[in-house]
């Protein structure tokens, strides 16, 4: 057969799998997140059907799937609300950072994974998925109860840390001597620094040089600005994802929501090709070792998180039933947590990592919707009696 | 009454009060224009137990029909309130003199010692007006103040 016939005929197949798994994830009501990471085990590396010649293209199409993640979660905020939330919910914020880091980190050190690795795996366990929570929210009707602000700040801090998190992984995963990684750091963390000042104090002029009232235009100038952002990141070793986040912030307004409308279809599109390539590049095989590790390892971090929400949410003023609902909403992880995983894998980080954080984020992308869904009559049960 | 405004980052803004009988209510503005009117459960203070979703045109219903007959209701309490006041409804004839003015050309407090206190135009009220506001024939006057110089500023707006 043609080449080109067995990358078309083997994509449309994943592309195709995805679809059912999708529509079978919208009817039990959990993310699809898990499914898509399922269907990437499946083929793959040591799965049951490898792809021979689509994944190449898998692997690009992963990358543009983590930069257009990236670029749509920065158009959701605007550089106003970053700067407000992180000086209202700083001390939240810490608190979160803390307690959610330390069980990856302390994780990777007792398996004698070294520092690297449990760099790594701090950000796989503290991230908690904007994306899911958000989902979770608004199915739930949580939007206007009065902890959600509270849970809504903590997921800006959060996707505030990562712009200055991975630029400092990457760094130290390329592997540098400590004077080389503080220089690439210090540039890192001087970009991020430049680009929020141009987006808080000119993001109008990009505006203006973005906006247009046709709507191809306008994706062509967003996805354009956003690739030649990350590719500069990427050549400073600050991270292609963090480059396309800050353009995101960079827009805001009304240009935005039309951007945002715009890349939603293609970021679903790449985003599940992202999460089908990670599980792609996992062995199915070395995931039962671990299982038992990324179980522990998911019921102390959801521990942590529940603390964290209910911590935030008592300095908020928010009586007790509130504040088990902040910490539930924060449990999912799911597409932060495989980018920084994804990166520490690439690095040539220790060999389990990869599968462990797949086993961590499936059992806590598919649990942390179904955990909230579950304790919603508990909660109120309680909240009825006290 | 206090109302609190909360920002919801990446969704919207919040405004919520307390009632005087202790039920919370509270408006959730998303930032594509849909109103969520959500009423929070006694027992657990924190939850929303009731969400409406309210699209621009409902959200407007809604305003107008808790908003206008307050409106006139707080035009009556003031007639009672105080004795001897008036407010009369005073159309702007098209061929008025100050028709197309400002309406701070009429000096109407200075001249009358009544007061313009809205102006009605095409249903819209325009709840104490400026000077610089520019009257336009078609408008209607609320003017209050004693008999004698309410029928005083009819007079000055029709025949300047």
């Amino acid at each position: 057969m043609h080449e080109t016939a067995i990358l078309f005929l083997e994509f449309g197949a994943v592309v195709l799998g995805l679809g059912v798994l999708g529509a079978l994830a919208l009817r039990v009501g959990i993310s699809p997140i898990p499914l898509y990471l399922l269907a990437g085990l499946a083929f793959g590396t040591g799965g049951i059907l490898p792809l021979a010649t689509s994944e190449e293209f898998i692997s690009v199409g992963a990358e543009l799937g983590v930069i257009l993640l990236l670029l749509t979660l920065g158009l959701e905020y605007n550089a106003d609300e970053l700067v407000t939330s992180l000086k209202g919910n700083a001390r939240a914020g810490v608190v979160d950072a803390v307690l959610n880091a330390a069980p990856g980190a302390v994780f990777a050190l007792l398996l004698g994974w070294g520092p690297v690795a449990a760099m790594a795996m701090a950000g796989v366990t503290y991230a908690t998925s904007s994306g899911i929570t958000a989902k979770v929210l608004s199915d739930l009707g949580w939007i206007g109860n009065r902890e959600t602000p509270v849970v809504l700040s903590l997921l800006v801090f959060e996707d505030l840390t990562m712009a200055l998190y991975l630029p400092v992984l990457t760094a130290v995963l390329a592997g540098l001597s400590f004077v080389g990684g503080a220089i690439t750091v210090a540039i890192a963390l001087g970009t991020v620094s430049v680009v929020l000042v141009v987006a808080l104090r000119f993001g109008r002029l990009i505006e203006a040089f973005v906006a247009s009232p046709n709507s191809e235009v306008l994706l062509l100038k967003v996805v354009g600005l956003a690739l030649l952002v990350a590719g500069i990141a990427q050549q400073l070793q600050v991270s292609a994802a963090v480059g396309a986040f800050l353009v995101g912030i960079a827009l805001s307004g009304k240009l935005a929501e039309d951007a945002q409308a715009l890349l939603a279809p293609l970021r679903d599109l790449f985003a599940a090709v992202f999460f089908v390539f990670f599980g792609l590049q996992t062995d199915p095989t070395k995931i039962g070792p671990v299982a038992g590790v990324a179980a522990l390892l998911a019921l102390v971090s959801m521990i942590t998180k529940l603390l964290t929400g209910a911590y935030a949410a008592r300095r908020a003023g928010i009586a007790r039933a509130g504040r088990a609902r902040a910490g539930i909403a924060l449990i999912p992880r799911g597409e932060f947590n495989i980018v920084i995983a994804g990166l520490a894998v690439a690095a040539g980080a220790h060999p389990d990592l990869g599968p462990l954080a797949a086993a961590y984020v499936l059992i806590l992308a598919a649990f942390g919707p179904l955990a909230a869904r579950l304790v919603q009559p508990f909660i109120t049960a309680i909240a009825k009696r006290a | 009454m206090e109302v609190e405004q909360t920002a919801l980052p990446g969704i919207g803004l919040r405004h919520e009060f307390t009632t005087r009988s202790g039920r919370r209510i509270g408006v959730v503005s998303h930032r594509t224009g849909r109103r969520d009117l959500v009423i929070y459960d006694l027992d657990d203070p924190d939850r929303a137990c009731e969400t409406v979703k309210l699209n621009d045109e409902e959200a407007d219903a809604l305003a107008e029909l808790l908003g206008a007959p307050r409106i006139v209701q707080r035009l009556n309490d003031l007639h009672r309130q105080v004795e001897g006041l008036v407010s009369l409804q005073l159309p702007i004839p098209t061929g008025s003199p100050y028709a197309e003015r400002p309406m701070g050309d009429a000096r109407v407090r200075t001249r009358t010692g009544a007061s313009i206190v809205a102006i009605v135009r095409s249903g819209q009220v325009i709840a104490s007006p400026g000077p610089d506001v520019v009257l336009t024939g078609g408008d209607v006057v609320v003017v209050v103040g004693s008999p004698e110089s309410t029928s005083a500023v009819a007079d000055i707006l029709s025949n300047g």
